[in-house]
């Protein structure tokens, strides 16, 4: 049985790409709670997990590379997934952040990140082992 | 990586709000200094935020914060009637500029609270990028 470094890892090593994007969205309204006009942006993680989940989407967690020399870019990644936020109470000069949402939403994604890093440095760490066969 | 841009977005935000809280200490040191003229009383100095949408590939952008210029309250200055003060003009007046102590107390509040909002997100991420480079040594 041959040791598949995709198999092992899963969905989680791009489960890190959502969430370092997500990350600098929520970190982009959190900069711009303040700046008139400025709408608040995020990314829908049901959504996006289930387009991975459905298959029929499944560029949506990976850029389809038509090239070898293509490379996968976290940058240009979910660029369809990006969202403006549903406003619930509108300022008066336009801005649309609700500062606390996006700091528990921040609060939740990096948990929520760590949590993956967890899973994979328990995972490397299980390959680690079958390497030594200790 | 993107992950590194997060820097620069809450880094703005934090020059962004550091200048609105220098504006507020200029408005607060000068709410008491009077002129002999309307025209060279001190006028509150209020920031304007602007986001800018920085394009590095098609898709991507960041959105930091500029503040794209800082503007003169233009509301009259207050005439105060005494006669014996140095600046006093031919009439005995002296002007002090309208700047309401309290909105500035409040501006000043705000802006420390987004300022430490951008540093909470600073500190979190550079705790997650830290323990990402520590991925599979443990």
């Amino acid at each position: 049985m041959a040791i598949n470094f995709d198999k092992a890892f899963g969905i989680h090593d791009k489960a890190l790409l959502l969430f370092e994007r997500r990350t600098q969205l929520l970190s982009e309204n959190i900069a711009n709670a303040d700046t008139p006009g400025y709408k608040a942006r995020d990314i829908d993680f049901d959504k996006v997990l289930q387009n991975a989940q459905g298959g029929a989407q499944g560029q949506s967690l990976k850029l389809q590379a038509t090239h070898k020399g293509h490379i996968d870019s976290s940058l240009q990644a979910f660029a369809d997934e990006v969202q403006y936020r549903k406003v619930e109470q509108s300022a008066a000069d336009g801005n649309t952040v609700d500062v606390q949402k996006e700091k528990a939403a921040f609060a939740e994604n990096s948990m929520r990140y760590q949590t993956t890093m967890q899973i994979l440095s328990r995972r490397i760490s299980g390959l680690k082992n079958a390497f030594r066969g200790e | 990586m993107s992950v590194f841009k997060v820097f620069d977005v809450a880094g703005s935000g934090m020059s962004a709000q550091m200048l609105r809280l220098n504006t507020v200490a200029s408005n607060l040191a000068n709410a008491e200094t009077v002129a002999g003229s309307e025209q060279a009383v001190y006028k509150a100095r209020h920031p304007v935020f602007e986001s800018v949408l920085n394009e590095v590939g098609q898709q991507d952008e960041m959105a930091t914060v500029k503040v794209s210029g800082i503007i003169e309250q233009q509301t009259a200055a207050i005439p105060h009637y005494r006669p014996s003060h140095p600046l006093a003009n031919a009439e005995g007046y002296v002007y002090s500029p309208d700047i309401d102590a309290v909105t500035e107390m409040a501006n000043m509040i705000s802006a420390s609270r987004s300022y430490q909002n951008n540093v909470e997100v600073l500190s979190t991420v550079k705790e997650l990028m830290l323990r990402t480079l520590q991925l599979g040594q443990g």
